[in-house]
């Protein structure tokens, strides 16, 4: 024991490996314990090492890895030395960390099974609920935990055998009048209510409007982390949940971590994750909760409602086969050509954001990140370049065919098929063939007859 | 009505690229700017004032250079510009950031409105506004697309659903986040450049703001981003090759196979 006190065990300083700071904020400044970190005009950190301590604080908050410890030929000689008596000396430095995280884990571990918030309109449910049930379902598996559903609203008891339906095995009801028309205060009232109860590990809610205010509120409010619109949810080897977001509209993409509090929530926006499949057999258990607050502290108040959808309106997110149109069709009477392919297909037309800025699509047939995310079976993109942020909308399609003048155009790279030409001229030849051949199909049909 | 406005500096595109050699943002040649949906916030703000008196605080939260932003809300109407800087407020998540500017507004006292932008161009996540509501214990509206109605003490406002809108009222004070639907920015005033010039923007740091150092920035944050990296896209379609016709054949063999024809 004396003998290894002689020798005080280096720790090196921290130091920048050049030119892979991306100056992600000065998480490293505000990380560290000893002021020894001076940020740059350029937002990278400069080490005073006369501060330094070696704790590696900085190291372990970099999301890119742009630090590492640095240490003297003569210290690397010590550490050498002392590796002989390693085994002893981790012993003797570990049981502190071990014992915090110990407790941490203890406290995360009373936190158990996957939630999904089912979102719906007077009884409607929104189909990112179920699509959320699926991605839920295989988190569950791996946390070898049970998928719940958090079912709120007025008449909504058969939304929890339709979540049964699609995977749930509990659900979690608050059926009252009070919940008729959503407004943030009773609904985060009613979950949060629900989550103190009974302690989900993850809370998943879609990134509708409706759903971002809602997960916003309940986060605040339980004090726990929260990841918008999560493309990637997975479990990770120490049983955390993995959220992959886009961000900068798509150009980079983050891992985040909820690492000390729970439920760890996330919200996923509508198509993104695809719908499981359906199986009327399955029945699972509901549990029934009492309103948890008084109707009359409720300050905001739904006065009328206005219902814009017009009839007959088309929902590009809805359908299985989408032809889009970009700046290529270079004119709002070329859109016709996508029409006719569309009409031969069965699908309806969609566009891209510089076909709606031009005037020649309305906004509600825009794909895209500020548009609709689709999910279609058959995505069909014409004279569209394929901006990140249209490819973030549609680029999880079954199919995708590309039509563009430009072979370098982006939209190739996430294409099925891919058809260097004019639009102009491969639709209409494109559109005939398939009308010939349903033609042929509908005399081979006849024939048989 | 004393209205604050939350905005956010942002880099001006979306145009960010890692380098692949290096694993790094390339931010040469990227301006910072206002986040445009905050712009409409300023706007109803200023809006605001025009009808009922009062003034119009901007307030943003970033390192030394958010000041900028600041000015420029001044120069588009705003009376005055607070930014909250400090060192440990670095890496904030959304929780974090909510907080931050909470304490900022409990400091500033008189305000009977709160207005955000409905969400950032770089983080996208739209969480600040409720989050921020929620540290106050204020109401809350999102999605505002029409005030309709500001009086003593009640607001009532449209706000977009996914299917229309709502008639939604309130009492005041309320915190609302407002679509780009709600109004069309002006363009700055001479004279709100000049005033944007010469005008002194006071900094909030940890000792203003008598924050809780394990609630702020990244100590505080509940969340942590453990990787960032460009999205991989493996092409792996089949261009067809020859003339018109040919590549029209191969496509609609293609799509006859795949059972859409």
């Amino acid at each position: 024991m004396e003998d290894r006190k002689r020798v005080k065990r280096p720790r090196g300083v921290a130091q920048l490996i050049s030119g892979k700071c991306i100056a992600c904020g000065a998480r490293c400044q505000s990380s560290c314990p000893k002021d020894a970190i001076e940020m740059n005009e350029k937002g990278e950190p400069i080490i005073i090492i006369a501060n330094c301590i070696g704790c590696r604080k900085c190291l372990k908050v970099c999301p890119v890895d742009a630090l590492e410890i640095y240490l003297t030929p003569e210290e690397q000689k010590i550490l050498a030395e002392l590796a002989a008596q390693k085994k002893v000396a981790a012993v003797e430095e570990a049981p502190e960390v071990i014992e915090e995280e110990a407790a941490l884990l203890v406290k995360l571990k009373e936190y158990r099974g996957v939630w999904v918030f089912v979102e719906q309109t007077a009884g409607e449910p929104a189909g990112v609920s179920w699509e959320l049930l699926g991605v839920g379902a295989d988190l569950a598996r791996a946390r070898k935990e049970e998928l719940c559903s958090v079912v709120i609203g007025d008449h909504v008891e058969h939304l929890c055998q339709e979540s049964f339906v699609f995977g749930a095995s509990k659900a979690y009801l608050i059926d009252d009048p009070v919940f008729r028309r959503y407004l943030t205060e009773p609904y985060y009232k009613a979950i949060c209510y629900l989550v103190r109860k009974y302690k989900p590990e993850i809370m998943l809610v879609g990134a509708t409007g409706l759903g971002r205010d809602l997960a916003g509120a309940v986060a605040t409010e339980l004090q726990t982390g929260l990841t918008a619109d999560c493309t990637g949810l997975a479990i990770d080897d120490r049983g955390f949940l993995l959220q992959t977001r886009p961000a900068f509209g798509g150009n980079i993409m983050a891992t985040i971590l909820t690492e000390g509090t729970r439920p760890q929530m996330a919200t996923v926006r509508p198509h993104v994750m695809p719908l499981p499949a359906k199986d009327s057999s399955r029945k699972g258990k509901i549990v029934r909760e009492m309103v948890p607050f008084q109707e009359a502290d409720i300050a905001v108040k739904v006065l009328e409602v206005i219902d814009e959808r017009k009839a007959g309106e088309v929902d590009v997110a809805a359908a299985d086969i989408i032809v889009s149109g970009g700046r290529g069709m270079r004119a709002k009477e070329n859109f016709s050509l996508l029409q006719e392919l569309a009409d031969e297909l069965g699908g309806v037309v969609g566009s891209s954001r510089g076909a709606v800025e031009a005037g020649w699509m309305p906004a509600e047939r825009q794909v895209g990140q500020t548009g609709k995310t689709v999910r279609p079976k058959l995505y069909i993109a014409c004279g569209i370049s394929g901006a990140i942020q249209h490819l973030v909308g549609m680029q999880d399609s079954d199919v995708i065919v590309a039509i563009n003048i430009d072979k370098n155009a982006p939209i190739f790279e996430v294409a099925t098929y891919g058809i260097v030409g004019d639009v102009l001229k491969i639709v209409p030849s494109l559109t005939q063939r398939v009308k010939e051949l349903r033609a042929k199909g509908v005399e081979f049909m006849v024939e048989r007859h | 009505m004393n209205v604050v406005v939350c905005l956010k500096q942002v880099p001006g595109t979306t145009q960010v690229k890692i380098d692949p050699q290096t694993n790094t943002l390339i931010r040469q040649g990227i301006e910072n700017i206002i986040n445009p949906f905050d712009t409409y916030a300023i706007e109803e703000g200023v809006r605001l004032r025009e009808r009922t008196g009062g003034k119009v605080t901007a307030i943003s939260m970033g390192p030394p250079q958010a000041e900028t932003a600041l000015r420029e809300a001044i120069s588009l109407g705003a009376d005055e510009g607070i930014l909250l800087s400090d060192p440990t407020f670095a890496g904030a998540d959304t929780w974090t950031t909510s907080y931050t500017i909470s304490a900022a507004l409990r400091k500033l006292g008189q305000y009977d409105l709160v207005i955000c932008g409905r969400q950032t161009l770089d983080g996208d996540t739209g969480h600040v506004g409720p989050q921020l509501a929620e540290m106050l214990a204020l109401p809350f509206i999102a999605y505002v697309s029409q005030i309709e109605e500001i009086a003593d003490g009640s607001l009532r406002v449209q706000r977009m659903v996914e299917d229309g809108y709502e008639v939604v009222e309130s009492p005041l004070p309320a915190v609302i986040t407002v679509v780009k639907e709600i109004n069309m920015p002006r363009l700055p005033s001479l004279r709100g450049i000049a005033r944007s010039k010469s005008a002194t923007i006071p900094v909030w740091g940890a000792k203003e703001l008598n924050t809780d150092p394990g609630r702020v920035g990244l100590a505080g944050s509940f969340t942590r981003v453990i990787r960032i990296f460009s999205p991989q896209r493996v092409c792996q379609g089949e261009i067809f090759q020859g003339e018109a016709e040919e590549q029209v054949d191969c496509l609609v063999n293609r799509l006859k196979d795949d059972g859409f024809i």
